[in-house]
């Protein structure tokens, strides 16, 4: 390491991945912006605010599919105190962000409850409120679907008259709902199916469920008259928020500075962008900064939902636990707009399993529904929560140990993956063994209860990241990440800096920059940030150690190839060894005035090789016969995450996600009524897991090395909650002897079905 | 000569083929030449894909070399949460 | 039409002028700056915007800024003395008890409040006391630990 110039190696994507022994990494230091988080001083999206600020607050639609005839704001812009009001004429057409644009601002159609169709900026919140009722929209209404299956018929009402199925051949030639249709596999299912000793086969649906983050949309902006534009927000990706943003209102993206606030959750849900273009353009248009906040409502109606989805899924096996064929159809639908993750799905559907004979196919479908955004592992939980309760179901009927059905059939190093290109390293197996030799898999189960296991798959990915860090004169360090944190990355990015420079962690502190102060990143997004952030800060970290050598070099006039680094220190080393006291990174920093001046690395790239990710989960759980209700009992996450930077984020990280799962499982749904409205646009009927629902979560981190990373990490972020809805499944059906094809499991389903099962024997 | 295989949407593309033949030296030479020679690939390439090159899946990398005997799979370009 | 209102908040004299319809969380952060306090909802359900009115534990988004008058507010600024972390912040961030923080101010003051009127909850009791305030990020188990923790340490 010592000549060490911060180069990646030629192929990023592979074979980085070198053992050593950490000394901060794998350490559980406190994170650097906790004392502001838990004294209240951390500023989020709505804690900011700009002197002489307006409020800002949009106009939805009340029809969940209509046209929009006319829009009349004059007795609104009329009224005391409205500074700006601005619907579609505002926005100029946007071809690169065409589906964006409509979504923000509804052009000549409104395709859901909740669709933003004009927003007034004014002197007080009440004013702006005031002034929506005055806006008069004319509006055409239409039929609406809003059922994924129904959306799917011919006769079904039509959203988008220039939709024709992608991925069929030849492409249709009238619209329909279904944006396209792809199709993954090898093999040949038939084939697989006629080797089989036993099939089954079922349908599956499970309900739309949103990110459910605590903290609603919010930012304020500014614009001057010369067009510079100011934006401070919660976003998971501020560079990405700029550049749609500026394109949207028509800005130079160099004239538009974001700054991403404290992120109060986001899953996903905030790597969208729906107010801030909104607040630019009220801002640019009323010479005034602007600030808004969605309420809850705005969120569960006009933000985030995931999918909802219907599957058909078919498994055959032979008698002694062989998989020979898989086949599975998911059908979801996303939103008004394009973008439902049906590939994903389909891709992840039996991405556990090593198939000779295996196809996916996903349908994409539009519905009157808010436009759909990414929710951890995006498509990925529908899906794998229908193959494996299909498999648990196999399992039992062949009399097998559900861990060692799935061990037999597990996908292995080399094995080709179900969505085409060949595993490289993973770490599935280790997580099912850790599961079958984990104490809960041994505890006996009372009446009534039952046990369920399932495990889940996550690609993760890199994408376009920089990094800088300066060493300060007192021989601190200061990194500039352009990631959003959104759950303690800053502690990580730390560590990982510390570790390379040898330096004790809290001589090290981390900042989210505005998008001015470095180049593009992607957004924090897919499991990436403390795999490709993190990368970025090692190598940074190494260009600042062929700094710090050379200087010292210079210092003690030997040539740099006789310094190397160890512990924080540059050393003499070859003939030169034990000639000078070795110069600790304080003194190289202290002496940098007169060496050369200020000493920073930087590193930029596109990261690759993020390793993909297994988990495994086990739950108990207890079913009430007489009320349907499903107490969880025991629950335990096993996860390969590659290397665990700080160990208890990345715990943090399976218990959330297995809690979301868990409510996605049980309880949380997005209903509809016949109207097309949303119906329970709130905490108190749309009811997230609280504390009392839940025991402790127990966790067990898996270490498979990524080999595609220098010290093997793996992004953990994601598939913590693609097994949940089939552990609780499995365990649910084992504790009441049903098979549940449809989530959420509501103590009213639960009943129902319990009732049709002793009905029908 | 690389050998490709394309999957999801995209099979239809390349008239249903299961693989095929392509020569390129990196990831843009291919994606260039997968819209050249197929025009319904066209709009997929436009949108953004991900390409594996034995396992690893490039998302942004175009210039990255493909080895002579590589196995490729042209795939949806990955978002996440 | 403003309503004139004196109250103490976290020790101190306070006096605001606020709107007939205007919460206690308005007041709070867009009249005073206290953003510790969130909203998550404004109906109730989240605990976000948790703080203590004459010690007991209440949503401010469900109390009206002209009901304070004479009372003594508690918000999450006040939890710390001075520099000195209370045991449930140190216990929060010593277990990792929060990932994104925005629910953490509800839960410092919502957890504070319960250790002040039993000493030695059970996991039982905690989780029903804090079943009020939603976490979406952590699962709830660390920060059922944090409470615990604190909960020793205070009574020493
Ligand atoms: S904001 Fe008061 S309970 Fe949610
Ligand atoms: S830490 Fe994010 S909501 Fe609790």
């Amino acid at each position: 390491m010592a000549s060490s110039t911060g180069e990646a190696p030629e192929s990023k994507g592979t074979h980085q991945y070198q053992p050593r022994d950490f000394k901060v990494v794998g350490t559980t230091p406190l994170r650097p912006d906790g004392v502001d988080k838990v004294t209240g001083r951390a500023r989020f999206g709505a804690d900011m605010n700009l002197p002489g600020q307006l409020v800002g607050k949009v106009l939805r639609s009340p029809h969940p599919h209509a046209k929009l005839v006319s829009i009349d704001t004059s007795e609104a812009e009329a009224l005391p105190g409205v500074k700006a009001v601005v619907t579609r004429d505002d926005f100029a057409e946007n071809e690169a962000h065409h589906d964006i644009l409509c979504n923000i601002m509804a052009r000549d159609k409104v395709l859901y409850e909740g669709h933003a169709v004009a927003a007034v900026a004014a002197t007080s919140r009440a004013i702006a409120l005031k002034a929506l009722k005055k806006i008069k929209v004319v509006y055409d209404i239409l039929p609406h679907v809003t059922d994924v299956d129904e959306a799917m018929k011919a006769d079904a009402p039509i959203l988008h008259d220039d939709m024709f199925t992608h991925g069929v051949d030849p492409m249709p030639t009238t619209a329909s709902n279904i944006a396209g249709r792809c199709e993954f596999g090898h093999g040949d299912v038939d084939a697989g199916f006629e080797q089989a000793d036993i099939i089954i086969e079922r349908n599956f649906k499970t309900a739309a469920t949103h990110q459910g983050y605590i903290e609603p949309h919010a930012c304020v902006a500014t614009v001057t008259s010369d067009d510079y534009g100011e934006l401070w927000g919660c976003t998971q990706g501020h560079f990405v928020l700029r550049n749609v943003s500026a394109s949207l209102v028509g800005m130079d993206v160099s004239k538009l500075r974001v700054t991403a606030s404290e992120i109060g959750g986001g899953f996903g849900g905030k790597t969208t962008v729906f107010l801030e273009p909104v607040c630019l353009m009220l801002a640019k248009k009323s010479g005034k900064p602007v600030k808004m906040a969605m309420t809850r409502d705005e969120v569960f109606k006009a933000s985030g939902p995931t999918a909802s989805s219907s599957m058909d899924v078919k498994i055959g096996c032979t008698k002694d636990g062989r998989i020979t064929a898989g086949f599975a159809e998911v059908r979801y639908q996303g939103g008004a707009f394009r973008g439902a993750p049906a590939d994903f799905g389909a891709m992840c559907a039996f991405a556990c399993y090593a198939l000779e004979n295996v196809k996916a196919i996903g349908w994409e479908v539009v519905t009157n529904r808010p436009k759909g955004a990414a929710y951890r592992a995006p498509g990925a939980p529908m899906s794998v929560y229908a193959v494996e309760s299909v498999v648990d179901e196999l399992a039992k009927a062949i009399d097998m140990d559900p861990i060692d059905f799935r061990l037999k059939n597990a996908a292995r190093n080399g094995d080709k993956s179900s969505y085409g290109p060949k595993f490289e390293s993973l770490g599935l197996v280790e997580t099912l063994e850790a599961a079958k030799n984990h104490p809960n898999y041994q505890i006996p189960l009372g009446p009534n209860q039952g046990r369920g296991v399932a495990s889940g798959f996550w690609f993760n990915f890199g994408g376009e990241t920089c990094s800088t860090l300066n060493v300060n004169q007192d021989g601190t360090v200061a990194i500039s990440v352009g990631t959003p944190d959104i759950g303690g990355s800053r502690a990580s990015m730390c560590q990982m800096a510390a570790e390379e420079l040898g330096i004790p962690y809290d001589q090290v502190r981390a900042i989210v920059t505005d998008t001015s102060s470095l180049g593009f990143n992607d957004t924090t997004e897919g499991s990436r940030v403390t795999f490709s952030s993190g990368m970025a800060v090692i190598f940074a970290a190494r260009e600042i150690i062929g700094k710090l050598c050379e200087r010292a070099a210079m210092m003690w006039d030997i040539p740099v190839e006789a310094v190397k680094w160890e512990e924080g220190k540059a050393i003499p080393a070859g003939a030169n060894a034990g000639d000078f006291e070795p110069l600790t990174l304080a003194e190289i920093a202290d002496a940098a005035g007169g060496t050369g001046g200020p000493i920073a690395g930087h590193h930029e790239y596109n990261a690759d090789g993020a390793g993909v990710s297994f988990g495994t989960h086990l739950v108990d759980t207890e079913v009430d016969p007489e009320t349907g209700f499903v107490k969880i009992l025991r629950y335990t996450v096993i996860q390969d995450a590659g290397k665990a930077i700080h160990p208890s984020y990345v715990e943090g990280q399976f218990q959330g996600g297995a809690v979301q799962g868990i409510g996605w499982a049980l309880n949380e749904e997005y209903i509809y009524g016949d109207d097309g409205k949303l119906q329970n646009a709130g905490f108190l009927d749309y009811r997230l897991p609280v504390a009392s629902d839940l025991p402790m979560i127990d966790t067990v981190i898996v270490e498979v090395p990524n080999p595609g990373h220098p010290y093997g990490v793996r992004g953990v972020g994601e598939t913590g909650i693609v097994p949940p809805l089939a552990a609780i499944a499995n365990s649910v059906s084992d504790a009441a002897n049903l098979r549940m094809t449809e989530l959420p499991m509501s103590p009213p389903r639960i009943l129902k079905a319990i009732h049709q099962a002793e009905a029908a024997e | 000569m690389v050998q490709v295989v394309l999957s999801g949407i995209m099979k239809t593309a390349v008239d249903d083929q299961a693989e095929i033949e392509i020569e390129a030296k990196n990831i843009k030479q291919l994606l260039d030449a997968l819209a050249r020679d197929y025009p319904k690939m066209e709009p997929y390439v436009k949108k953004g894909l991900a390409v594996s090159i034995n396992g690893v899946i490039y998302r942004d990398s175009l210039y990255q070399k493909i080895p002579e005997d590589a196995e490729i799979f042209v795939i949806p370009r990955l978002a996440g949460g | 039409m403003g309503i004139h209102v004196s109250t103490k908040i976290n020790g101190d004299d306070v006096e605001f002028v606020c709107d007939a319809e205007e919460t206690l969380l308005d007041v709070l952060r867009d009249r005073l700056n206290l953003t510790g306090a969130k909203e998550g909802c404004a109906t109730g359900d989240c605990g976000a915007c948790s703080v203590t009115i004459d010690g007991r534990l209440t949503c401010s988004c469900l109390t009206l800024g002209a009901e304070v008058e004479g009372r003594e507010i508690g918000t999450v600024e006040g939890v710390a003395k001075g520099n000195e972390l209370h045991p449930i912040q140190q216990k929060i961030l010593d277990n990792a008890a929060l990932q994104c923080g925005v629910c953490t101010p509800g839960i410092v003051v919502a957890a504070k409040a319960l250790l002040e009127k039993k000493p030695d909850p059970s996991e039982e009791e905690i989780r029903y006391w804090m079943a009020g305030n939603l976490c979406r990020c952590t699962g709830y188990d660390k920060i059922i630990r944090a409470i615990q923790d604190a909960a020793a340490e205070m009574r020493g």
